[in-house]
């Protein structure tokens, strides 16, 4: 089995990108599985499930959705060997901009928009800079020359990406994308002994495991305090 | 993984690689790396000197970095020293349709200054045929195609490198959504594209705009203001002249606001190569040869006889006689028989 794991911001097209994408697989005769990782609510694998996709959710509710992922993928990964799958698919939402669930010798595919303005690419972390493969989609509402500087822009953080269009509408690049997906080599029996690309945050604050109490004696772990400044009065 | 012979990376002073690849800049500003203060110092002093909490905070991997940024000026390195990036021609080699049926041609070669017009009803796989030129398909792809540049198996940096993409696409879309000045949008895409004498180029693109474009603008001008024919204008002026790309495909050059003639001549006269999907009988007659599809397959292949010619000029008569009563009722005159 393979597995692929794609990241990006919200709503920037993972899940149509990945639906057309699996046509491409499919009809190579590979059987696809999806895995779905979010925080507190998708509608994701109904999606799937309406394509003919095995599909499972998982959502971290207050926690960082990329910390969830690390704690469950091995789990799905076994689930993925059980059902016979030729290639598991993992789409997370990114909604972290410090942390990326990419596993070392695990193929990483990152997607993001056109829309999301020049700025993007240099924002966002290890979910774009380690990827091996960049998705840009939504494409077809914007110019040539905003596309070409959008992805040289993509470039200039991480030029050892592939960089492919894709639009998640029409499905065009879906099948170029395809291509780049399964190697019959490949084959995962277990992430057991793999690291991540990038280490995660050292600790979780109290809040993030449900402390709602405002107060300094409440706030234990990962705690730093903004800087104000010391203006004279 | 790339190596560069003639300069540390890591232990060089960041004056003498910046000196040398100017370039690199760009890959330091949007990795955020700040080196002003560190310009007389390596990469390896500047990252010594940030604070463990800052690299934690912001996922900063030297080692990471280092190898992005060697691979960063191969790269750039190879792309401003190629020479022989002139594409004359493509040429298509026949694959079957979807009911596995061989295409009936032998072999399809398109040149340099070309234009092809491609036609053929919903479904029957005119975005597939562009797909397989943009992909340079080698009997890989559902159609079993293949395509060949300047008649041998292209390279495969067509597929893969970002910065040179065999097609460029005029989008359907007639807006921008960046928020910035026609002057301030083509620098930007001049910069992308490494382009050393961009003032001249941009005053170039805005002119060619302008005579594309029935209401002339100017530089200053938000391209979000910019109209429906002068954003078209603009995009196609800027695809001819800054996009490096030696094919253009087209799907549908609307007749909104622009001399649609014109702009095919300002695309050829930039030595490319045009493909367009189109209905509209004008830009399928203005190719010299149209591409008919049915089924997936490339059904037949038509060269535009003389009186297909003469029938496009009494079209484009009536095009024109069109567009004057267009003007005179949008000016407030009354038309006359
Ligand atoms: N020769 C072929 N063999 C198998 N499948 C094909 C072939 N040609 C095209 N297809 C598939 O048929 C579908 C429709 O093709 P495509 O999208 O290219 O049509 P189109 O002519 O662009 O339609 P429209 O006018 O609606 O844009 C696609 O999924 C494409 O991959
Ligand atoms: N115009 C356009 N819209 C797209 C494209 N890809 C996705 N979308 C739309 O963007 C929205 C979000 O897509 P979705 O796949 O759910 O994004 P996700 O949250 O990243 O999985 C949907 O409305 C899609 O139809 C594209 O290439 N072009
Ligand atoms: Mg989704
Ligand atoms: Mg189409
Ligand atoms: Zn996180
Ligand atoms: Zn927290």
């Amino acid at each position: 089995m393979n597995l692929v794991t794609v990241s990006g911001p919200p709503s920037v097209g993972k899940t149509s990108v990945i639906l057309k994408t699996i046509v491409s697989l499919k009809n190579r005769g590979l059987k696809v599985g999806v895995v779905k990782f979010d925080c507190l609510f998708t509608d994701d694998d109904l999606l799937y499930e309406k394509a003919g996709v095995m599909v499972q959710k998982g959502l971290s509710g207050g926690l960082c959705p990329d910390h969830y992922f690390v704690s469950n993928i091995e789990e799905v990964t076994q689930w993925g060997l059980e059902n016979n799958f030729d290639i598991l698919i993992s789409e997370s939402a990114g909604l972290c901009n410090r942390c990326s669930p990419y596993i070392k010798d695990i193929k990483a595919v990152c997607v993001i928009d056109n829309l999301s303005g020049i700025g993007t690419p240099k924002k966002i972390g290890p979910m774009l800079k380690s990827a091996d493969i960049v998705i840009i989609t939504k494409g077809d509402i914007v110019s040539q020359a905003e596309r070409e500087v959008f992805a040289s822009r993509v470039h200039s953080v991480n030029p050892a990406a592939t960089i492919l269009h894709v639009n998640g509408l029409t499905g065009q690049g879906s099948f170029e994308l395809s291509t780049l997906l399964f190697d019959k080599d490949e084959n995962i029996t277990t992430l057991k002994g793999k690291t991540l690309r990038f280490s995660m945050p050292a600790a979780l604050c109290s809040y993030c495991l449900g402390e709602t109490r405002i107060g300094e004696s409440y706030q234990m772990g990962n705690v730093r305090k903004i800087d104000l400044g010391k203006k004279e009065i | 993984m790339a190596t560069l012979t003639d300069v540390n990376l890591r232990h060089d002073k960041i004056d003498t690689i910046l000196s040398k690849y100017p370039f690199a800049e760009t890959f330091l500003t949007n990795n955020g790396v700040d080196v002003t203060n560190f310009r007389e110092n390596s990469l390896d002093d500047y990252f010594k000197s940030l604070d463990p909490e800052h690299i934690e905070d912001h996922a900063i991997d030297p080692e990471h970095l280092l190898d992005q940024f060697s691979v960063f000026i191969s790269q750039m390195l190879s792309f401003l020293g190629e020479d022989d990036k002139v594409v004359e021609s493509i040429t298509i080699l026949p694959g079957h349709d979807k009911s596995g049926k061989t295409e009936n041609f032998s072999e399809f070669i398109i040149q340099k200054n070309e234009i092809v017009s491609i036609v053929g009803p919903t479904g029957s796989g005119k975005s597939r045929l562009l797909g397989d030129i943009e992909w340079a398909a080698q009997n890989d792809t559902p159609t079993g195609r293949s395509i060949l540049i300047n008649g041998k198996t292209p390279d495969k940096k067509w597929r893969y490198s970002s910065s040179e993409k065999l097609v460029a696409q005029l989008s359907q879309n007639m807006n921008f959504v960046m928020d910035m000045s026609v002057f301030e949008f083509l620098e930007l895409h001049a910069e992308s594209r490494m382009v050393t004498d961009s003032e001249t180029v941009i005053k170039r693109i805005i002119e060619e705009a302008n005579n594309l474009a029935g209401e002339k603008f100017d530089p200053n001008t938000p391209i979000t203001a910019l109209s429906g024919g002068q954003s078209r204008a603009l995009m196609i002026a800027d695809t001819a002249i800054l996009s490096k790309s030696p094919i253009i495909l087209i799907d549908e050059i609307e007749n909104a606001g622009i001399d649609r003639k014109k702009a095919l001549k300002l695309l050829l006269s930039e030595d490319k190569i045009v493909l367009m999907a189109t209905h509209d009988p004008v830009l399928a007659l203005m190719g010299n040869r149209r591409i008919v599809i049915k089924n997936g397959g490339i059904l037949k292949i038509i060269e535009t006889t003389e009186e297909e010619k003469e029938i496009l000029t009494e079209i484009e008569e009536l095009d024109k006689k069109v567009m004057t009563m267009r003007e005179k009722l949008r000016n407030g005159e009354k038309l006359t028989s």
